[in-house]
């Protein structure tokens, strides 16, 4: 099994890399993957440095493939980070780092993980370091698109890009990895429109398709002004506390180990540096819990979006199937309602509410409410409120 | 043996000062300061002022020749303290005021407990601490000290405010209509300092007249204290002109446009809300629902009456994108609340 198994609807991708890993083709200091979030971006990174670091070119059985691929490689170096940016203090160590010669005979490489969250001022502490570094030095830096790097960071680096895997690619990946019922894989597939970690998480957790559903059966309860009101908050208060049960608990051991380090116990006395100290965790722990917030409610925004996208697929009859294909009764309904114009306005709104809450740091709730009315039915100019809209939604409903 | 009797004096000083009916006239009687530890405590740092102007008065009052000197707690040593309380060439009777109490270095403080407890009869000690948790293992040592005498200021509400300003024109030898003086709070703001300062020059200014509503505005226009939900409630209930008015002076006096978007965050909500809930609800309930305090619920009974569900989805987005402009979107805060406050009223169906 070779370090590409993983990578899902992926060949050219993998023919490139592995042609340069084994013979050297192509092969340069400096690489950029892109590919929409969950197509396996860093994943095919690092099976990258993997095949970089492997005498057999990524056989997947070396020591060297295994501990590349389980992340304790002593020349593989991955930043991920779980806050809003990564800083330049972050990047100038990171630079020091690349000056090393690696320990191992290969290579030296180092891993970004979410480069697009680099600051500005990162990244210019970047530039040196790429554009020249020492011979046995590989950066591989990972975003969504090209857009999301300095020009001058993009213009250092071969760019690899991955596609969207298709639904089939992803449905057998899951049949594949964890045995799951086909019909269960077809459904993960689609619902998490080529997100691997996404599909994934659909296939194996109950929870997680609840909330999805919960999430998707929005438009058609979105009929009045309290309606969609209570719809955000809802949205907003599911998404924090699924973020919370993500963070309380990490939030806890490292408040322990804090402890630990400082000889605190309960009642007791504190050392004078305890203080500063704790501050700085908690306030680390509040960014991460905002960005977990965020990542939540993001990926909430994109299953609503993907109801529309159906909406207005259906009205100007494309072809090809729906991501919420059990929901189809729903979606023609919805179809009927708005027609693709109006559709493709609500799918600018929840865009425009994504811009709001990650761009500008609009208070979510502020952000999701203002995208919750523009998604209610337009208002009749004569009838006053969304009354007949309703109505012959209903009736619509009853005779199918 | 006199303890108690000097205590309830100096309380009545103290609660006199905070609910300002005296001045710094009535103070301490040379008897209650010299001899004795004061310790001053409280947040209200010119009211604590006014104490140390008292002792010091006092002392005065006693020997005019008298020494006064001032130190802070952090160089205090045992050495200085002795010094600073030693009879002096000049003059037997001395004054010492410490400040910044809490910053004594902890080996002082026994010395400073054992001086407390048998303190040298011409001297007054003022120990003056800044508030705030720390050195407070020393003031309750202090406190159970019977030559010591703690005058402690109590912060003043924002209600008593007016009150605070009718007694300090009254100190100054003039009246003033209750009227003048909260318009005198509503243009000066809640510093007790600059309020003080505001009512003895107008004391000043009409000697011998009683202070009117318009003799204040005549030297106190605008508003110290303009606040965001006040424009935002303005707005939602329609008073343009009014909205725009406050907002000014929200926005000259360092509100934060922020703090605006957010009010009108929450005035949306709390009526989208509104009129949303199901009718006839109790007023507890109701305010549950709507998720507002209670007393909210009367504001938004009037103010729903001119907004429809369109109007109010209107409302909401421009909120957003509002807020959204504030911080980063747009480049004019100012042009951005205003068009918000025309926006909203705009919106509102008469």
């Amino acid at each position: 099994m070779s370090v590409w198994h993983g990578l899902v609807g992926q060949r050219p991708v993998v023919t490139s890399l592995s042609g340069a890993a084994s013979t050297g083709h192509g092969m340069t200091h400096a690489w950029l993957f892109t590919g929409p979030p969950g197509s396996g971006r860093s994943n095919a990174a690092i099976a990258f440095a993997a095949a970089l670091q492997c005498e057999r070119g990524g056989c997947g059985e070396c020591h060297e493939c295994r501990t590349v691929l389980a992340g304790s490689h002593a020349d593989v170096g991955v930043i991920r980070t779980q806050r809003l940016s990564i800083g330049v203090d972050q990047v100038r160590d990171l630079v020091r780092r690349s000056a090393l010669a690696p320990a191992g005979r290969r290579w030296q490489i180092l891993v970004v993980e979410d480069a697009d969250r680099l600051t500005d001022q990162a990244f210019n502490a970047l530039l040196k370091a790429i554009e020249e570094p020492t011979d046995r030095t590989v950066w591989m830096l990972c975003a969504p698109t090209v857009e999301d790097v300095l020009p001058t960071i993009r213009s250092r680096c071969r760019l690899v890009t991955l596609t969207t895997p298709s639904a089939a690619d992803v449905a057998d990946f899951l049949v594949r990895t964890l045995g799951v019922p086909d019909d269960l894989a077809t459904y993960a597939a689609r619902a998490s429109q080529g997100h691997i970690g996404r599909a994934r998480a659909l296939a194996s957790d109950d929870a997680t398709r609840a909330r999805r559903r919960e999430v998707v059966s929005i438009p058609t309860r979105l009929r009045t002004l309290g309606a969609a009101m209570s719809a955000a908050a809802q949205l907003n208060e599911t998404s924090k506390a699924e973020a919370e049960s993500i963070t309380t608990e990490l939030d806890a051991v490292e408040r322990a180990d804090l402890d630990a380090a400082y000889g605190v116990v309960e009642r007791g006395r504190k050392p004078r540096e305890y203080a500063p100290a704790r501050a700085a965790l908690e306030r680390e722990q509040k960014t991460r819990a905002k960005r977990r917030h965020l990542d939540v409610v993001d990926r909430a925004l994109m299953d609503l979006v993907s109801v529309y996208r159906d909406a207005v697929a259906t009205a100007v009859g494309a072809p090809g199937g729906l991501v919420n294909e059990e929901l189809r009764e729903q979606v023609t309904t919805l179809a009927e309602d708005g027609g693709p114009e109006g559709n493709l306005r609500r799918i600018d709104a929840i865009f425009a509410a994504r811009e709001q809450m990650l761009e500008f740091n609009v208070p979510v709730m502020l952000a999701l409410e203002s995208m919750m009315v523009s998604l209610l039915p337009p208002v009749d100019p004569a009838g006053g409120s969304g009354g007949a809209g309703a109505a012959s939604a209903l009736r619509r409903r009853g005779n199918a | 043996m006199g303890t108690i009797g000097v205590g309830a004096l100096w309380q009545a000083v103290a609660t006199m000062a905070a609910s300002s009916r005296s001045s710094a006239s009535r103070g301490p009687s040379p008897a209650d300061v010299l001899g004795r530890i004061t310790l001053v405590t409280g947040k209200e740092e010119f009211l604590n002022e006014r104490t140390v102007v008292a002792v010091r008065a006092a002392v005065r009052e006693h020997d005019a020749e008298a020494e006064i000197s001032e130190a802070t707690a952090s160089e205090l040593t045992m050495a200085v303290l002795g010094e600073l309380a030693a009879p002096s060439l000049f003059s037997t009777t001395r004054c010492v005021v410490v400040r910044a109490l809490e910053n004594l270095p902890e080996e002082s403080a026994a010395g400073l407990l054992t001086y407390a407890a048998d303190p040298a009869d011409d001297v007054a000690i003022v120990l003056v601490h800044g508030g705030g948790p720390k050195g407070s293992g020393t003031l309750n040592k202090l406190r159970k000290i019977a030559t010591v005498t703690e005058v402690k200021s109590t912060e003043l509400r924002a209600s008593e405010l007016p009150r605070f300003v009718a007694g300090e024109a009254r100190a100054a030898g003039a009246g003033i209509d209750e009227e003048a003086a909260e318009a005198l709070v509503q243009a000066v703001g809640g510093d007790l300092r600059s309020l003080s300062a505001a009512a003895r020059q107008l004391a000043s200014d009409f000697a011998g007249e009683r202070i009117s509503v318009e003799k204040v505005g005549r030297y106190f226009g605008g508003r110290a204290e303009a606040t965001s939900f006040a424009v935002a409630d303005h707005a939602f209930a329609g008073r343009r002109a009014k909205a725009l008015e406050e907002l000014r002076w929200a926005m000259d006096t360092g509100t934060a446009p922020v703090l605006v978007t957010s009010a009108f965050a929450a005035g949306a909500r709390g009526l989208a809300r509104f009129s949303g809930a199901p009718r006839g609800m109790r007023e507890a309930d109701l305010a549950r629902e709507v998720g507002v305090p209670p007393w909210k619920i009367r504001t938004l009974r009037d103010q729903v009456r001119g907004w429809d569900s369109t109007g109010l989805a209107g409302a909401i987005r421009a909120v957003a994108t509002a807020d959204a402009d504030i911080k980063g979107a747009g480049s004019d805060p100012a042009y951005t609340l205003e068009r918000l406050v025309l926006t909203v009223t705009e919106l509102r169906t008469r």
